[in-house]
Formats: structure tokens, sequence, C-alpha cells
């Protein structure tokens, strides 16, 4: 029997999967949007799941606006990373040290 | 009428300083000078008119904080309204003297505006100067005595063009801050015996402070003393006694104006009224007096040394007026009080007449003040010799020997050197009657060497001096009129017998035996013999003791205070010595600039070491140099290139640039500028909350 249990570790699964993402890479910032989206979606599953599992629609109404918003951040992250790279001609997150102190 | 009378020259100062602009200068100076002889007007009316008996009229409600009341008000008695014709009566003349005086001044280009500046202050200084003599509680004094110090200081550095006249703003300033902490720390320490600063209350204490004991830089002193030393450490800083009379000499850099108004006549006398008002209390302190006494002769003693040798015309007028409060303060200090206000009455009179005749000189001379360049100026500008002639006469006391018919200064002197005789001070009265000596020949040496023998110094000088404008000569004319009949007028007022002083003065009087003897009766006052010197009491003399209370009346003089008495009945000899030494100093001074102009000369080279000390006033401005100026001065660049510079400095800098930058550079560090590096540190945080929260239950 697949239990709540069992969509959280996933879900938990997912979200450190992203952190890690977010960490580790060193490359690519398409990656970075990536893993917040992978992130998003494992706290998607979340709610799914405790809203099936409660018996309570609103989790699943509230993953519904999670995902539009989330579709929204995904295009203006590209836009902002397309004219990022029209500017520097690279998207290397070595290469973005902008802020570095 | 006395509120008018008071606020006059604050208003006439205000439209003069402020408002010349819009009504022009001519039209503020004369507003100024109208308000002032309104004032002076009003002053001699309620002199006049005075009844004697104390009058209160409270203007406005000023501090009220805890058991401390204080009003501005006025206090009417005889004292304030004798000082308020001084100083309305010499004030307004001056102003009128400025009209003359002040034109067309050289420290100054055409078409600058100083003239109502100077006419603002003038009238601001007599401001200051009526609340100081009216007021009914010390803090209001208090008040008008750092107001008139504020217009001393702006007056003297009226020429600010001139570095001197600055330096000696500043010392006048500072050296009168000296004597104003004394008298600050009189008032506090009335306050806090008595819990109360108004006059009346302080004088009904004044028999309970002389048996109470006060504790003061860890000893015990006797209240009364104490307090009454302190009060008259303030009196010594306003009225230039010796130790703190240094910056009196130098103050003659003001405009000469200034000098009379101030440095003559008003100001420098406020230290005698102090302690005259202070009179009840002063009669419960013996050993202050003494010590007031003794610093008054000293002073009178001293400063006509120094007049005898100095040149500047302005400076030995200084240094006779220095002189002449010492012998105030003898007066006040051997009970007298009244004699101090005769002589302050009389001197206000000759003084301001000195020196507004001496500006009148310096005026024709082109503003030479040394006396080396003068000579002969008897003919060139008749009447300014003949006014200061008048002065001369009665600042070394001309008169008839044992009459009362006399110059002004030969009545208040002679009755200032009796009372010193009679209050028992051998001291006093020898070191006066040496002065009355010397005063005599210096005044007379400013005389003869400026106004009799051959011009000298510049010719072209010489040949274009010429006699002041009418404006200036009027308060000349004035003031002579008064140098002449001062006295004479107001004798029996001031030093008659104790049933007209008593009178005149507000204060109750008892006819009583002296010195606890039997007065046979009254009409047979030839038989009572004065106990205390053996002397018989002249032909006629009535005995009566004061017998008011503190705080009655202009004066208090205690019940056992009999110097008035003393005084008349002083022997023949010592009525007439303060005439013979007038007479010898004028015979001296005629056989050095008259008969025998060579040998002062030749004198100073004889004494060369004397010549010198006399000449460089007993070389207290070297010795205060030495003592306080030079380590003042050293611990001020010490505390700035030590204390300011390296450590308030080098500390901030120490911090600003070294400690600062070190943990900017550590937080600069954390700023690697790649996101991951910022997301992983949001994460911990966020991890490290939700830990805290989990386990220790967040905030509760």
């Amino acid at each position: 029997m697949i239990g709540i249990e069992h969509y959280l570790t996933v879900a938990a699964t997912m979200f450190v999967i992203g952190i890690f993402g977010l960490f580790l890479n060193r490359k690519n910032v398409i990656t970075l949007l990536m893993s917040i989206e992978l992130m998003l979606l494992a706290v998607n599953i979340n709610l799914v799941a405790f809203s099936s599992f409660l018996g309570d629609l609103v989790g699943q109404v509230f993953t519904l606006f999670v995902l539009t918003v989330a579709a929204a951040e995904a295009s203006i992250g590209l836009a902002i990373l397309v004219c990022f790279f029209r500017n520097r001609g690279t998207i290397d997150v070595e290469d973005i040290s902008v802020m570095k102190g | 009428m006395e509120t008018i009378l008071l606020f006059a020259p604050l208003i006439g100062s205000i439209l003069c300083g402020f408002g010349y602009k819009y009504i022009g200068e001519k039209a503020a100076m004369w507003t100024a000078t109208g308000m002032l002889f309104l004032s002076a007007l009003l002053s001699w009316i309620s002199f006049l008119t005075f009844d004697g008996v104390t009058q209160h009229i409270e203007v406005l409600r000023w501090i009220e904080s805890g058991s401390l009341s204080t009003s501005w008000g006025i206090r009417l008695d005889r004292l304030t309204t004798i000082m308020l014709i001084v100083i309305t009566t010499v004030s307004s003349l001056v102003h009128l003297y400025s009209f003359g005086y002040m034109d067309k001044d050289p420290q100054w280009k055409e078409g600058e505006s100083y003239k109502p500046r100077f006419f603002a202050y003038l009238s601001f200084f007599t401001f200051a100067m009526l609340m100081l003599v009216t007021s009914d509680n010390l803090v209001q004094m208090f008040f008008g005595w750092e107001g008139v110090g504020v217009a001393s200081y702006l007056l003297i550095g009226f020429y600010y063009r001139k570095p001197t006249a600055n330096a000696a703003a500043m010392k006048a300033f500072v050296v009168n801050r000296v004597g104003d902490f004394g008298f600050a720390l009189g008032i506090f320490g009335l306050f806090m015996l008595t819990d109360s600063i108004n006059l009346n209350d302080v004088f009904a204490a004044a028999p309970k402070l002389a048996e109470t004991e006060l504790t003061f830089l860890w000893t015990e002193w006797n209240a009364a003393n104490l307090l009454a030393f302190l009060l008259f450490v303030g009196a010594m800083g306003k009225s230039a006694q010796l130790f703190l009379h240094t910056w009196l000499p130098d103050a003659m850099e003001g405009p000469t104006p200034v000098s009379a108004l101030i440095h003559a006549a008003t100001m420098v006398t406020a230290g005698v009224f102090l302690v005259c008002r202070m009179s009840p209390l002063m009669e419960f302190a013996p050993e202050a007096m003494a010590f007031v006494t003794v610093v008054g002769a000293s002073t009178a003693f001293f400063a006509a040394t120094v007049g005898l040798v100095q040149t500047d015309i302005k400076r030995v007028i200084a240094y006779s007026t220095c002189s002449q409060l010492g012998y105030m303060f003898v007066a006040a200090g051997v009970g007298m009080y009244s004699a101090a206000m005769f002589h302050l009455l009389t001197h206000a009179f000759f003084k301001a007449l000195l020196f507004l005749g001496a500006g009148s000189v310096i005026n024709a001379m082109h503003h030479e003040q040394e006396m080396t360049e003068y000579g002969g100026l008897r003919k060139k500008i008749p009447f300014t010799f003949w006014s200061m002639m008048i002065g001369t006469l009665a600042i070394t006391g001309v008169g008839i020997p044992l009459t009362h018919i006399g110059f002004a200064g030969f009545l208040s002197k002679d009755a200032i050197i009796e009372s010193a005789y009679a209050g028992g001070s051998g001291y006093g009265f020898w070191m006066l009657v040496i002065a009355a000596a010397m005063t005599s020949f210096y005044s007379w040496r400013l005389m003869f060497l400026t106004f009799f023998g051959k011009p000298r110094g510049d010719k072209h000088t010489h040949d274009h001096a010429h006699e002041s404008p009418i404006t200036m000569l009027i308060p000349l004319g004035v003031l002579s009129v008064g140098a002449v009949l001062a006295g004479m007028l107001w004798y029996g007022s001031f030093f008659g017998h104790a049933d007209q002083v008593g009178k005149f003065y507000g204060i109750p009087v008892a006819e009583a035996s002296a010195h606890g003897e039997v007065a046979a009766d009254a009409g047979h006052g030839e038989e009572v013999a004065d106990a205390g010197h053996g002397e018989p009491a002249a032909a006629g003399e009535h005995h009566y003791v004061f017998a008011g209370k503190p705080g009655e009346g202009g004066l208090y003089i205690g019940a056992d205070n009999t110097v008035l008495d003393d005084a008349h009945a002083a022997p023949a000899w010592v009525k007439v010595s303060p005439f013979i030494a007038m007479l010898g100093g004028l015979l001296m001074a005629i056989w050095f600039y008259i008969i025998n102009p060579s040998l002062p000369g030749r004198l100073a080279t004889a004494q060369k070491p004397l010549y010198l000390f006399f000449k460089n006033k007993w070389y207290f401005d070297e010795l205060y140099d030495a003592i306080f100026v030079k380590p003042a001065l050293a611990l001020g660049r010490f505390l700035w290139k030590r204390g300011d510079g390296a450590a308030i400095d080098g500390f901030l800098n120490g911090v600003a640039m070294g400690i600062v930058p070190f943990f900017t550079r550590l937080a600069g560090r954390a700023q690697t500028g790649f996101i991951f590096t910022y997301a992983f540190w949001m994460v911990l945080g966020i991890v490290a909350l939700v830990t805290w929260m989990s386990i220790g239950g967040g905030v509760h």
C-alpha cells in the first residue's frame, strides 16, 4: 500500500535534489532554473499528497496556483537569461559574479 | 514710572541697534539718546521725591522652582535712587558726548556704519546696569552684573580692527569671570542657608548667619564672614581691586566715552554698590569687613603709585579710578557705607568729567594719547582746560578745611578718611592719606603736562589743535556743575548728623547714649566724651544710633556701629590731614613740572628700580603671565596636541581606518558573487530556523 509517507519521501528527495542542483551546479544558469522548478514540484507533490490524505481539495487548488506561478517565473527567468546572454555572451554561473565583494 | 525708567534704555538700544537701517543713522542715535534723557529725568524725579520707604515693584514672575522664587522686580530705596541718578545722568551725557567724539572715527572708512552700534551698546549697558541696581533679588542682580560685563566686553573691543583692543576686551572678560565665580558661590551659599535669594529674606536671616557654621573647602567657617567674603570677591573683580585690577587699565583701549561711562562712573562702582547693598550681611561679618578695608586701602595706595609715572593720559585716569574705588571700599569696610556711596556719587561726576575732558583733549590732538606729546594746550582748548581744572580741583579735594565748603571730592574724600580713622583702621587711614597726596600729585601732573609748558611733539598736530564740538562741551559743562556742587549739596544727607543720614536713607534712628555711657541729655552733647578715643565730641553733637532691623531702609548700620559719630568727633589734625596731603602733592607737582621740568627725568634715572617698578605696574601683568597665563597656555597646548590630537583623533582614526576596514574586508570576502553561495547560506539559514522552531519551540 502506498501511503502518505512514500509521497513525502519522494517529494523530500526531489527537493533535496533541487537544492543540490542549486549548490553544486557550477556550469549553467538554465540548470539553476530547472532546479528551482524541481523544488517547486516537490512542494506541489507534498500539497497534493496532503490534500488527498486529508480529503481537502484546497491543497490541489493551491497546487494549480503554484504551477501557474512557476510557469510565469520560469518564463521570466528565461527571458532574463536571453537578455543576459545577448549582453555577456555567456550564461556560465562561474562568470556571473558581479556581486562579488 | 520706575518701569519706564528701567526699560527706556533697552527700547532705545533695540531701536537703535536693529532699526538704524530703516530709520537712518541720525534718527537711531537720537532715539537712543532721547530715551536715556527721559530715563535720567525720571531718575531725578524719583530721587528727589523719594520718601525713604522701600518700595517693591514686581514687573514679571521669572523663576518658580521648588523653594526658589524669583521675579523681575524693582527695589526702590535710597541706595537705588542714588545709583539711578548716577547711572542715567552720566550715561545720557556720555550719549550726547559721543555724537561729537565718535564722529568720523579714523578706525572706519567713509560710509561704514558704526555709530548706531556704539549707541546701541551704550544703551544696552545702561539697561543692564539699571537692572543690577534696581534688583530685588540676587539672581536678577547677577543678570545685570553679567549684562554689564558683556556690554563692557563689547565696548572695550569696539575698535575690533585693533588687536590690542580685542585682547583687552578678552582680558576684562576673563578677569571678571574670576570675581563672578566668587559672587556666584556667595549666591549659592546664601540660597543654601536661607532658602531664598530675595534680598529681604537674606537680610532678615543675616543675624542668624552670623551664628551659623559652614563647611567650605574642608574647613569650618563662620557663614556670614564666608559669604560676605565671597560676595566681596565678586565686587573685587568688577571694581578692579588689587589682584583683580589688571583689566581696568587695559580697558582704556575702548573709546573714551566708554571709559568715562563704564570704567569710571558706573560699572566699576557696581562692586561698591554690592557691598553697600549687602550691608545687613556685612555688618555681621567683621572679619570680612576688615579684609575689605585692607584690600581697599592697598588698592588706593598701589594704584596711586602706578598713576604717578604713567604717560598715557587715559591710563593715569584709569589708575586714579582704581585708587578712588579703593577709597570707597575702605569706607564700606569700616562700616561707613553712606560715605562710600557719597564718594561714589561725587566720583562719578568728577571722574566722568576728567575722562570726557581727556577725550576732548585726545580729540583735539588727533587721537594722540601720550602726555609727552602734549603741553601748552591751555590757550588752544580753553573750555576743556577749565572743565578739567574743575575736575582736578574736585578729585584732589580742594576746599576750606574744617568747613563744609569745597569741591565734591573734598567733602567725600575727607568723609572717608575721617571714617577710616574713626573706624579704627590705622592702616587704612595712613594709606589713604598717602594716596591722597599722590592723587594730588598725579592729577596736577596730568594738568601741567597737558595744558602748561611748551608744546611738545608733532608741531602740525599742535597747530591744528581745536576745541571740540558743542555736543562734547555741554556734557563737560553739566558735569563741571556736578563736580563743584555735588559734595556741598548732599554732605548733610550722606555724612551729616545721624538723624539726617537716617532720614535720608529711611533708617529709623533712636537717641541713645554712646558706648553705653550716659549721654546726659541731648542738648549738652559737648559734655559727652567719646569713650573709644577719649576725644571731646564736637559741640552740639547729638548722639543717635541707627535702630532699624536688617533690610529696613536703604542701608543697615548695626546698633554698635558708631563710626559716623566718631568720625565727626575725629581730632582736627585728622580732618586737616587730607588737605595737607593734597597741598603737598600740588606743591611737588608744581616743583616737578613747572619750576624744574628736568627733575622728573633725573629722578627716574636716579631711582631706576623704583621707577621701573611703578612704570610696569608692580609687575602684576608679568607675574600673572608667569603664574596663570603661561601654564594655562601650556595646558591648552597639551590638551590640544596630546589630548585632542593624539588621543581623540588617534582613537577615531584608528577605529575608522584600522578596525572598521578589517571587519569590512572580512565581510566582503563572504560576498563571492556566486548565486549558489547565497542560496546555500539561505537554505542553511532556513534549516537553522526550522530546527530552532521544531526543537526549541521558537519564540514564546
